[in-house]
């Protein structure tokens, strides 16, 4: 993909260093999340319980009931950080990540029908949710691809699309909320939120076999990723083929970004504040992958141990990830360079 | 002091067009009493009007004639509040639903109705315009902000956000409580039902304070429509315009929330409507406005008890659906003369 002027791959310190940082920080939330609960485990019961010794109740706690959670938690929010990092700089638009731009509205309306349905007694209540949701998300991305029409993808009119049809998709969604029975609207209702709530190992699986796919693909692209950075004609002028590596690039981010959601739900605004974050603890232009996917594990793992801790009830998690984001969204708003016209 | 918009821009006299758009109302008044779960003939509507006592009697004066009505007012309230909105921001892609505005209304009457249990009658419409009021604020405050201002995609984007943040609020309150989320999911699509008769004298004071605001600053946008710079030098007070045209606004999209729930998009096709028919000078597209709101509101409602017979598809899920790729399709409209940004 990169021709022989491109800079010679080497490690930058910043980003090793926030790299190292994030990582350190990462494995103690884990730690924690593992030990959190309905009753405390103690560091020393919690190391044997995860060998499997120790009390039956305390083994059962840990492996079987937190360690998948907070491995789906990690899994998810990797995804979306890589995912929004991706979108974000090969766009060159902070604000264009895989939620702002609509892909979640697609996957819940997707699921939301296909529970509709279901509950209707119709015939494809049987397509398995994450089927669905991941079918909704690229099936988002690619009518705004075509109803963006632009073909750089670079304007902030593709940010207006997606508005637009996520404003349509809403009311799709909630109009097939009102036709089922209300336990099935509500089962609908804490999906779209984004919620990591009762999930097993089974769960974990197409999120994990996506990341160890996509994101060693995200990596070896990175480098052409950051030549995306500069004029196209610098970039074709290394030797990148840009129309064709930044189309690969935003498959991979959709990609990403729709099996996190068929594992979780559309968690708001992850892949918006990690791609972001990543880019401002690095202090480097581009965004590295890594750094957003550590980036958007910590998060989602800190937001859905909160949201199960804080309160007497499980609260799901993109409700706080939302109370989050939209503020930070708010805030980038205020800070954003002027950008271009939209037409 | 203000300004007459004359010349090519303004198409067809508003005497010419108030007869076509009053017949096209009456058109879809009618619809709207004929058509439902059962479709009533012109003959049995004329008779029950008359005064006859039959099924179709109790149903047209019960059912549809209240949801008629309640078409009319709140779509001429939208429809006013796409034009001010609009107006007061030199945005076109301005809209009550998408700027958040309709959202914030409809939280605090679901945060009153959860927490107070006060979302009924008067104190609905308070809720509302408090909502309404403080969402205004916000995302105007928000995109004002900005570098670069004001500009339709700022405004958009901070709508968008605000919408995010209210409904994670909106899900946090509802989803532990199955007897709210059971109404909640009926109302916040959007639709006409037939109201609680409470609610209806104080909406309608309030819809008509709204018009006359809007009547009163409509000079004044017009001169605004010229860029601040030049409506200061002509006289007008800037800000003191645009703070009347948003309370204008607050009052009319307040109003129609505490309805009808947040409909989108009419207030951001109607305008559009309105000016291409009769041009640019917002006196004029203000009455246009509120004639044709209620056409297209009362048409969505009718096509959407049609196209789902016996049940129905409420007025907001088919104003979302026509209204996206008319809004999509402003985006990529060549502008001649205001600019997206």
């Amino acid at each position: 993909m990169t021709g022989l002027l491109t800079p010679r791959w080497r490690p930058r310190r910043r980003v090793v260093g926030a790299i190292s940082v994030t990582s350190v920080v990462l494995l103690v939330v884990v730690g924690a999340a593992l030990s959190v609960g309905d009753r405390w485990t103690p560091p020393m019961q919690l190391f044997s319980a995860l060998l499997g010794h120790g009390a039956e109740n305390t083994v059962y706690a840990v492996v079987d009931v937190r360690l998948p959670r907070v491995v789906i938690a990690l899994a998810v929010g990797a995804a979306f950080g890589i995912a929004g990092g991706l979108s974000q700089s090969v766009l060159r638009n902070p604000l264009a990540s895989p939620d702002v731009l609509g892909i979640g509205a697609g996957a819940s309306c997707a699921v939301v029908a296909v529970i509709a349905i279901g509950s209707l007694g119709g015939p494809i209540g049987a397509v398995p949710v994450p089927f669905a949701a991941l079918a909704g998300g690229l099936a988002a991305a690619a009518s705004i691809a075509a109803l963006a029409r632009d073909g750089a993808l670079r304007g902030q009119r593709i940010l207006l699309v997606g508005i637009a049809l996520t404003a349509a998709l809403t009311g799709l969604t909630q109009y097939l909320l009102t036709l089922v029975d209300i336990y099935d609207a509500q089962r609908a209702a804490v999906w779209i939120t984004g919620s990591l709530n009762a999930r097993t190992w089974t769960d974990v699986v197409p999120v994990m076999i996506g990341l160890a796919v996509l994101a060693p693909a995200a990596l070896v692209l990175a480098h052409t990723n950051r030549a995306l950075l500069f004029d196209d004609d610098v970039a074709s002028g290394w030797g990148v083929r840009t129309a064709r590596s930044r189309v690969l690039l935003v498959v991979i981010a959709v990609c990403l970004a729709a099996l996190a959601t068929s594992a979780a739900g559309p968690v708001a605004f992850v892949a918006l504040v990690s791609g972001q974050l990543a880019r401002r603890m690095a202090a480097v232009p581009d965004i590295p992958p890594v750094l957003a996917g550590l980036t958007g594990a910590l998060l989602v793992l800190v937001a859905d141990t909160l949201a199960r801790t804080l309160f007497p009830f499980q609260l799901p998690v993109g409700v706080l990830t939302a109370l989050v984001g939209a503020p930070y969204l708010l805030y980038l708003l205020q800070r954003s360079k002027p950008r271009k016209s939209v037409v | 002091m203000t300004i007459r918009a004359t010349g090519a821009r303004s198409r067809v006299p508003v005497t010419a067009f108030l007869p076509i758009g009053l017949a096209a109302l009456a058109l879809a008044v009618l619809a709207s009493l004929l058509f439902g779960a059962r479709v009533i003939s012109v003959g049995e509507v004329l008779g029950a009007l008359g005064g006859d006592k039959s099924v179709a009697a109790t149903v047209i004066w019960e059912l549809r004639v209240p949801r008629t009505l309640l078409g009319l007012l709140v779509g001429a309230c939208l429809g006013a509040a796409g034009v001010l909105a609009q107006s007061a921001t030199r945005n076109p892609l301005a809209d009550p639903g998408l700027l958040g505005i309709s959202s914030g209304a409809a939280v605090a009457i679901v945060v009153g109705s959860a927490f107070f249990g006060i979302a009924a009658g008067p104190a609905r419409v308070g809720l509302a315009l408090v909502g309404a009021a403080l969402a205004t604020i916000a995302v105007y405050a928000f995109a004002a902000r900005s570098p670069e201002g004001i500009t339709p995609v700022n405004m958009t984007l901070a709508g968008m956000a605000l919408t995010a943040l209210l409904g994670a609020v909106v899900s946090g309150v509802v989803l532990f409580d199955a007897a709210t989320m059971d109404q909640y999911r009926f109302w916040v699509v959007g639709a006409l039902s037939v109201p609680t008769p409470a609610i209806l004298i104080p909406a309608t004071v309030c819809a008509a304070g709204g018009a006359v605001l809007a009547v009163a600053m409509s000079g004044s946008l017009n001169t605004l429509a010229l860029g601040d710079d030049t409506a200061a030098g002509l006289g007008v007070k800037v800000m003191r315009t645009r703070v009347l045209a948003g309370a204008a606004v607050v009052l009319l999209s307040g109003t129609a929330v505490a309805l009808a729930g947040p409909i989108a998009f009419v207030g951001l096709i109607i305008p559009h409507m309105a000016r291409a028919i009769v041009g640019q000078d917002v006196r004029r597209v203000l009455v246009t406005a509120t004639v044709l709101g209620p056409v297209l509101l009362l048409a969505a409602d009718v096509l959407g008890r049609v196209v789902a017979r016996p049940a129905e598809v409420q007025a907001g899920v088919v104003t979302a659906l026509v209204g996206t790729p008319f809004f999509i399709w402003l985006t990529r409209r060549p502008r001649r003369r205001e600019r997206l940004s």
